[in-house]
């Protein structure tokens, strides 16, 4: 039997890339057909009907043409615009962090049902508001465990005993914990207070509800991120690049937050 | 592949390579035009080849706005007419040739020549931000209009821009985000119809 000619699915808008005069490609994570791409055809038109449904961060039913090469997009509605994260700056870029790592993990055309969901909720608690240093760690983690690389936390990943709670180090190569010992004949390790992996553990361990009851100081916090972030550009091989630009907003609004405390 | 001969001119398929690197043009296409071109008046060449050639050589960015232009600072920097007050920042010089077809804005503007798209890697650095401030700092501009595109990446460098500019104390706007005409109401999107409605104006 061949397949249809057109299709309709569910899909949240991760990547798009100018194509032509007024085209674009979009990079789309669907619920059952994995991540897909297609041609939105005029979308950068001011009269095109589907361009609103189809920007980055959109949840959006999609109609499909199969195409030669790439299929085409023929129609599109909102499900859910996040409207929360498209006015504010910082949200929005941490929810394009969250699309920028799906993208670095996912295959082509590889369902992946649990990561769509994911990704979706992360979506979704990015516009509730919270501690979004936490949902990004949570998601981080979860996306990991999903794709095939979850980190091994509980225990040593060379000698296997179980870890004692104390300072021990992550090894990314390793892809998960060292104990005292067996990290000495280790070069690149990163350190972690027993509190960091304490929260690390808890945040794999449970569903975001209980997850999302942890207090984080700024400094913990900061440490979790560094750790993750060395694990991530370990396993894709590369710098992510949003997040660059989340260091350089933190900078700013660090600066702009000094500055208005100062004394004038 | 390269055993048969081909069967035109060298310079002829010389032409249609050099075509078929234009943004939207095929090889077909640039068939088309290589034969056109080979057709039509010795006259009509030489002015296709001075156009191509002086746009490389006679253009640059104005130093003020990084418009393009000829002459530097560009017409519009230049300008006495226009109101010295007002700064429309747009992502790209056609934005410029848009805005101007409307003839409704006499202020000068900005061309920042990108958005920030931290995907893409685009950052800060990467777009002519840091000429913007330079400009802001004698304190003759009152006031800056953001025109950076309606999409994702156009919001966030205009969120961002606000966040710098308007410690200074210089009035910010965004252009309005609403309806465009023609289109029928039942296809908008959620963010332009929230937007259309929260920026609704008394008739």
């Amino acid at each position: 039997m061949s397949k249809p000619r057109t299709y309709q699915t569910e899909a949240i808008i991760i990547k798009k890339t100018k194509l032509g005069e007024a085209d674009r490609i979009l990079t789309l994570y669907t619920p059952h057909l994995g991540k897909i791409q297609a041609v939105a055809k005029g979308v950068r038109r001011p009269r095109s009907k589907m361009s609103g449904h189809l920007e980055l961060l959109t949840h959006s039913l999609i109609s499909l043409a199969r195409g030669r090469n790439l299929d085409i997009v023929t129609g599109s509605q909102t499900i859910n615009s996040f409207l929360p994260l498209k006015s504010d700056l910082e949200l929005a870029s941490y929810a394009l962090y969250a699309t920028e790592l799906v993208n670095q993990f996912a295959a082509d055309d590889v369902e992946d049902y649990p990561v769509f969901q994911l990704l979706l909720e992360t979506l979704h608690r990015l516009s509730q508001g919270g501690d979004n240093e936490l949902v990004l760690r949570y998601f981080e983690l979860h996306l990991l465990d999903k794709v095939g690389y979850r980190p091994q936390l509980e225990q040593c990943v060379s000698c296997h005993s179980i870890l004692k709670d104390a300072t021990n180090s992550f090894c990314p190569s390793a892809g998960g914990m060292l104990c005292p010992t067996c990290s000495q004949s280790q070069p690149l390790t990163y350190p972690l207070s027993a509190e960091a992996q304490k929260v690390l553990r808890s945040l794999q361990n449970n569903d975001y509800d209980t997850a999302s009851k942890l207090k984080i100081n700024p400094e913990l916090a900061h440490q979790l991120e560094m750790v993750m972030r060395n694990y991530l550009r370990y396993l894709l091989e590369r710098e992510v690049k949003s997040a660059a630009w989340l260091d350089t907003l933190r900078e700013q609004t660090g600066q702009a937050a000094f500055s208005q405390t100062a004394p004038p | 592949m390269n055993s048969n001969p081909i069967p035109t001119a060298d310079a002829v398929s010389k032409l249609i390579q050099e075509l078929n690197k234009l943004p939207g043009i095929g090889p077909k296409s640039a068939q088309r035009l290589a034969y056109h071109l080979l057709r039509a008046p010795e006259e009509q060449s030489k002015l296709l080849a001075d156009a191509v050639l002086s746009v490389k050589q006679k253009t640059r960015l104005c130093s003020v706005c990084f418009n393009i232009t000829e002459a530097d600072p560009c017409l519009i920097c230049r300008s006495q007419q226009r109101d010295q007050t007002k700064i429309c920042i747009v992502e790209q010089p056609q934005d410029i040739l848009a805005l101007e077809h409307t003839r409704i804005y006499n202020g000068l503007y900005h061309v920042l020549h990108g958005a920030i798209s931290p995907t893409e890697g685009i950052g800060t650095e990467d777009i002519r931000i840091k000429e913007l401030m330079e400009r802001l700092k004698d304190g003759s501009v009152t006031e800056v209009i953001l025109a950076t595109n309606p999409t994702l990446e156009g919001e966030q460098t205009a969120m961002y821009l606000n966040k710098l500019i308007s410690p200074l104390g210089i009035k910010v706007t965004r252009l309005a985000r609403g309806l465009p005409f023609g289109t029928e109401l039942e296809y908008a999107d959620d963010v332009t119809l929230t937007r259309a409605i929260e920026g609704r104006q008394e008739f």
